[in-house]
């Protein structure tokens, strides 16, 4: 493994900048929304997969930071300020969203983060005078950048890469500090955590705000990706779909969100041969998937790197076949 | 007071349903520590067995057993061997993947080899009015509160007074201790998922005729059993019940008499106050937290 990453990851990279050259619009569309949604299961990855606390409203996040950003630009505002606001917003929310993980954990965690989720899609929904109810929020201007419009669909996922990148590289910066040690420490045993001096306190709570700033980080993106955003498009569906990408990809692993996200964001595009069926397929494979493969396909592929073990001397085998029952 | 009386009893009959759900969803959790997203489609599904059943000639009565036993087999017994077997030793969380994307499954199995449109369910009695205190209450909302507490009442004795009952329930409260008074504990667990695919079977039943059998049903059904679990207390089936009650009134009486388009939002803010304030919930036992 510790050989092929820095290849895998170098193939990963040239594909990421060659290969919208080669696209038509839509591939170019569907690779901008990978960027985007991968970046909001990298934050979800942190609170789910590397400090452990369950999530289902990582969904709800996206949708914050694209009503945000759509509607501040709508106000004039320009799209930076707006995407950091948004982000700064999830930062806020996603520290109180944590505060009931720090008296229930697991499912009840799920069941709150998801009742979260879904009072958030009803107030997106209801409050018209805010964000236009179910009608949504149309042509939400892309950004320019230093006097350069994205407004060309192959530039603005040129943006939505750069950003990912530049999150991604804080993630794994932020990772390999001891803020990341700490994370990890509380998913493995957080009284052990504790009573090691960390301030589990603190950093749950900083794991559901990073986790939930990233994904409004996201959502500041997918509305001028999409130029169209509805409380539809953020309801429980979505976070599904981010928890889905985590595990597929493989939770607590750097590099799970990248292939997940890759996952859900082809596949039902590539089985579209298979007509309505395609939902069917995918599910399928996902269910597949877990139940043979329950670390996911990056788990699933270091199990396949991983150097085979040199056959076990012939006594000790013997000693292990006499002890396993026939 | 007129309209308080209908609410009340539609509301009544309603929870009694959202309980059948719970119930069984409680009844997987305590035994496998299955938690199950597909619930809801579960409830969904047994409908269009007896649906198709009745296209091909068969009578309501043998339909609806015939949708009973499918839902036994197929949620039940199939469910059990082919997806929670093999995964529950990974932990919760793949499960809960595993769940929702069966439940992608069935909703699109659905849509895409019966129909997408919704269809009309035949109810178990003639559609009539009663007249009671100066109320109209229909006739089908008493039908189906009796059934469900039928239901309940059968499953309460089930669980309390028979021995099989009672090693079902030694086998919830502590497998260790159930297996070594020589309880058949992987019997007793199927047998929990044999009455999750009745009681799904029961609930699809008694809902379909109100909101017609429709591939989306499951959504707002499974959220509801998952809220009316919690609320109750995720432990205990007394809890499920009151859970469900709550939840049917409550959703009916803030409809009605607060805001219909926040209607969706009550039982979420009482789930979370209730995760925060009694996470055990009303009914339910503190659970040890293993370390």
């Amino acid at each position: 493994m510790k050989r092929f990453g820095p290849l895998s990851v170098a193939v990963a990279a040239a594909a990421a900048i060659g290969l919208p050259f080669l696209l038509k619009p839509f591939g170019v569309y569907l690779i901008s929304m990978w960027a985007v949604l991968t970046i909001a299961a990298i934050g979800l990855n942190l609170t789910l997969g590397y400090a452990g606390q369950v999530s289902m409203a990582q969904g709800a996040f996206v949708g914050i930071g694209a009503y945000t950003v759509a509607l501040l630009t709508a106000a004039g505002w320009p799209f930076f300020p707006a995407f950091i606001l948004g982000g700064a917003l999830c930062f806020v929310i996603g520290w109180l969203l944590g505060y009931p993980a720090l008296r229930v954990q697991h499912h009840y965690l799920a069941f709150v983060t998801l009742a979260f989720n879904t009072l958030v899609f009803l107030v997106l929904r209801n409050e018209e005078w805010l964000t236009r109810g179910s009608y949504g929020i149309a042509g939400t201007d892309r950004p320019s950048l230093f006097g350069l419009s994205t407004d060309n669909a192959r530039v603005f996922y040129f943006l939505c890469l750069a950003i990912l990148i530049l999150l991604s590289a804080a993630t794994w910066w932020m990772l390999r500090s001891p803020w990341g040690r700490a994370f990890v420490a509380l998913r493995e045993n957080p009284i052990r955590a504790l009573s090691l001096g960390l301030d589990t306190r603190r950093y749950t709570l900083m794991a559901f705000a990073l986790g939930s700033t990233l994904g409004g980080l996201a959502g500041g993106l997918y509305a001028p990706l999409v130029q169209f955003i509805e409380p539809g498009s953020f309801s429980l569906n979505l976070s599904f779909n981010l928890l889905l990408m985590v595990i597929v990809g493989g939770s607590g692993r750097f590099f799970g969100p990248f292939v997940g996200a890759l996952i859900a964001v082809l596949l039902p595009e590539w089985m579209r041969v298979a007509e309505g069926y395609y939902l069917i397929i995918y599910a399928m494979l996902v269910m597949v998937l877990m139940v043979f493969c329950p670390s996911g396909v990056i788990g699933l592929f270091e199990k396949a790197m991983k150097p085979k073990k040199p056959p076990a001397a012939p006594a000790a085998a013997a000693i292990k076949a006499e002890a396993t029952p026939q | 007071m007129a309209s308080f009386i209908q609410l009340m009893v539609s509301g009544l009959a309603t929870g009694a349903i959202y309980a059948l759900i719970a119930i069984g969803f409680t009844l997987l959790w305590q035994t496998s520590q299955t938690i199950n997203f597909a619930q809801g489609e579960f409830v969904m599904l047994p409908a269009f067995f007896v649906l198709a059943a009745m296209n091909m000639g068969a009578p309501y009565w043998l339909a609806a057993l015939i949708g009973i036993a499918l839902s036994v087999v197929i949620l039940g017994v199939l469910f059990k061997a082919v997806i929670v077997d093999p995964m529950i030793r990974h932990g919760v969380l793949p499960l809960v993947i595993t769940t929702i994307a069966l439940s992608l499954f069935l909703k699109e199995s659905v849509k895409d080899f019966y129909s997408s449109q919704a269809q009309p369910f035949p109810a178990l009695v003639a559609p009539r009015d009663l007249h009671f205190l100066g109320a109209v209450v229909s006739l089908q909302s008493i039908v189906v509160l009796a059934v469900a507490v039928a239901t309940v009442i059968g499953l309460h004795l089930l669980l309390n007074k028979t021995r099989l009952g009672r090693c079902m329930q030694a086998t919830a409260q502590n497998p260790t201790v159930a297996r070594i008074l020589g309880i058949p504990v992987g019997r007793m667990v199927l047998y929990t998922f044999l009455i999750n695919g009745a009681l799904v079977a029961i609930a699809s039943l008694l809902i379909s005729p109100i909101y017609l059998a429709k591939f989306t049903n499951g959504e707002a059904l499974g959220m509801a059993a998952f809220i009316a679990a919690i609320i109750g207390g995720f432990n205990q089936v007394r809890g499920a019940i009151l859970g469900g009650i709550i939840l049917g009134v409550l959703d009916n009486l803030s409809a009605a008499y607060l805001s219909s388009s926040y209607r969706g939002a009550f039982p979420l803010v009482i789930l979370i106050a209730v995760i925060l304030f009694r996470p055990q919930g009303l009914l339910g036992r503190v659970e040890e937290r293993a370390v």
